[in-house]
């Protein structure tokens, strides 16, 4: 158990620096490198550029700004932003809460919709039909105009709920938080929920084409017993590492679905940060996004590992 | 077990058909368009869909159907394109680390895990902020992440059929590893492959239509499915016909690209 964990965290690393070495490279691929910024504002000197230029150590061969970059960035340093000077760890903190409300949400959401379709329709078959219609066009749905068109059915023309932010400005309660996380917690939902769905009914719809459920059947197990507890427990496990594995994916929507409503998290201060080519929030971003998404796949290979037998290579 | 018949013959049909016709019409946009690609109809500009503006005219009066179509060809184009580059590398490096395996394919696969790991959309929209491309280079960006999925499901097939009999006679008889790949081992991968790259059109249309959205994409005044929307999105509800048809051609095409994808899986697995 621990040489497998410790193998899978060796593997990890690897992995962070490919990452590392990527985006560091695409930022200083830039034209104009990482102070493009500060070369198309015509009050800034060419021999101020050339100072920050050494103050930041641009000036030192790529390999060593590299090495520079990852170690300030392993001990917590990850610089100022250069939209407003603060530090980036603090505006990519100060952003978190409301990313992980709407993303649990969505989440959970997504879960139980994809749970309760995908039990239905893999015994169903009349709703199946129904249910994969409906998953493949939420799959094939693009994000940003499923906001877009629900912003404009239900906040403007209808009226029911509020098209973007948070909160309303003077300060709402917890009725108008709420109303104003509806929309943009189904737009990140529906896809994740398409997706999900279909993936489930297809590992219930094996595991009940096995023989171990004709043996139950046989022995007079009911038909809601053999899939609640014969087939569920054997096709949750892919399910969960399936889920977990979306993470990256859920990290694009979220970008999208922030900015489409302008919903004050991390997403929108990515897309604010590209604006004003804010590199090193940028840099931050996607190395936060790498690191989150590389330790869910390790929770999901232990636990797949902890709570499945069959994956153990025999010692 | 009861054979029958896939269940979406006539889905698969209808989604083949609608694809079909997006590409010629597409390909004849300036022979079909009811318009010219830039013609300005300075009388009706901001303009309800009507009989002479089917879905509207934008701001400057530009017919918006006119600007679909002619769109579709950039968008479609990158689509297709970039689906297929994302093949080339995905079958290249999933034959290479399943037929090799060892340390080759550990590289190789941690690679994947590696791409796969990093945020897809927004690592796309900074390397095309920053590099500022016209179309082919946003063939090549979208087409160099869109590959990893492809060479999983490659690795995986060519393991389980690297071990098939078939194989080792083929090696027994004397032929050499590029033999076996190319004549032996791949054709088996093509049912796979065929769906990825189907599945990868409509994500390449996708992603594109994404990009431009948030103005990193394709420039204006070349029209996009995607910079269409960029360009409405702020006029959506005074003007929701410049967001809705736009979007609306993504969703179907993607949906047909999706539906046919899913068909081919069904009939190879059927095969089977």
């Amino acid at each position: 158990m621990l040489t497998f964990f410790l193998r899978r965290v060796a593997q990890t690393a690897p992995m962070l620096i490919v990452v590392s070495l990527v985006v560091f490279a695409l930022i200083h691929a830039a034209p104009g490198g990482p102070l493009a910024l500060y070369l198309d504002n015509p009050n800034v000197r060419p021999q101020d550029i050339e100072r920050l230029r050494r103050q930041m150590g641009l000036d030192r061969p790529l390999a060593m700004q590299y090495v520079a970059w990852a170690a300030a960035f392993v001990r917590g340093e990850w610089g100022y932003s250069y939209a407003d000077g603060r530090p980036v760890m603090d505006r990519l903190l100060e952003r978190v809460p409301a990313t992980l409300q709407l993303v649990g949400i969505s989440t959970v959401l997504a879960l139980a919709v994809s749970l309760v379709v995908g039990l239905v329709s893999a015994v169903q078959r009349g709703i199946d039909r129904v249910a994969t219609v409906g998953a493949v066009a939420g799959i094939s749905l693009p994000v940003f105009w499923l906001g877009l068109v629900l912003q404009l059915v239900f906040a403007n023309l209808l009226g029911w709920l509020p098209s973007s932010g948070r909160m309303t400005f003077t300060g709402g309660g917890a009725i108008d938080r709420m109303a104003h996380l509806v929309l943009p917690v189904v737009v990140l939902a529906a896809a994740h929920a398409a997706g999900w769905s279909r993936y489930l009914r297809g590992s219930l719809r094996e595991v009940l084409a096995q023989p171990f459920i004709s043996a139950a059947r046989a022995r007079g197990v009911s038909e809601r017993q053999l899939v609640t507890r014969h087939a569920l427990r054997n096709a949750l496990l892919p399910f969960a590492t399936v889920v977990l594995l979306d993470a990256s994916i859920m990290a694009s929507g979220a970008v999208v679905t922030e900015s489409v409503f302008a919903w004050p998290g991390v997403g929108s201060l990515f897309t604010e940060a590209l604006a004003k080519r804010d590199y090193t929030v940028l840099m931050a971003f996607l190395m936060c996004g790498a690191i989150a998404v590389a330790t869910l796949s390790l929770v999901a290979d232990v636990a797949v590992h902890v709570l499945d037998p069959r994956t153990r290579e025999p010692s | 077990m009861i054979t029958r018949a896939p269940p979406s013959r006539r889905g698969t049909l209808a989604a083949a058909t609608v694809l079909v016709i997006l590409l010629i019409v597409a390909a004849a946009a300036p022979i079909v368009a009811p318009y010219g690609m830039d013609v300005l109809d300075l009388a009706r500009r901001r303009g309800a869909p009507s009989l002479h503006h089917w879905f509207g005219t934008d701001e400057l009066g530009r017919d918006v159907l006119t600007r679909i179509l002619f769109g579709a060809r950039v968008s479609l184009a990158i689509g297709l394109v970039s689906a297929g580059l994302s093949a080339a590398i995905g079958v290249t490096v999933g034959a290479m680390a399943g037929y090799a395996g060892g340390v080759l394919d550990a590289v190789c696969m941690r690679f994947t895990d590696a791409m796969l790991s990093v945020p897809r959309l927004p690592l796309l929209m900074i390397a095309a902020a920053v590099l500022d491309p016209g179309v082919t280079l946003l063939i090549l960006l979208v087409g160099a992440v869109g590959w990893m999925e492809m060479a999983r499901v490659v690795r995986a097939d060519v393991q389980s059929i690297a071990v098939r009999d078939f194989v080792t006679a083929a090696r027994a008889a004397g032929a050499r590893s590029p033999r076996i790949l190319l004549h032996h081992v791949l054709p088996g991968v093509l049912p796979t492959a065929s769906v990825a790259l189907t599945l990868a059109v409509g994500r390449g249309i996708l992603i594109e239509s994404a990009l431009s959205f948030f103005g990193v994409g394709v420039q204006p005044p070349t029209a996009s499915w995607g910079n269409m929307l960029y360009q409405a999105q702020t006029t959506m509800s005074s003007q929701p016909w410049l967001g809705v048809f736009p979007g609306a051609f993504i969703f179907v095409t993607v949906l047909c690209c999706n539906v046919l994808g899913d068909s081919i899986a069904q009939r190879s697995t059927a095969g089977r």
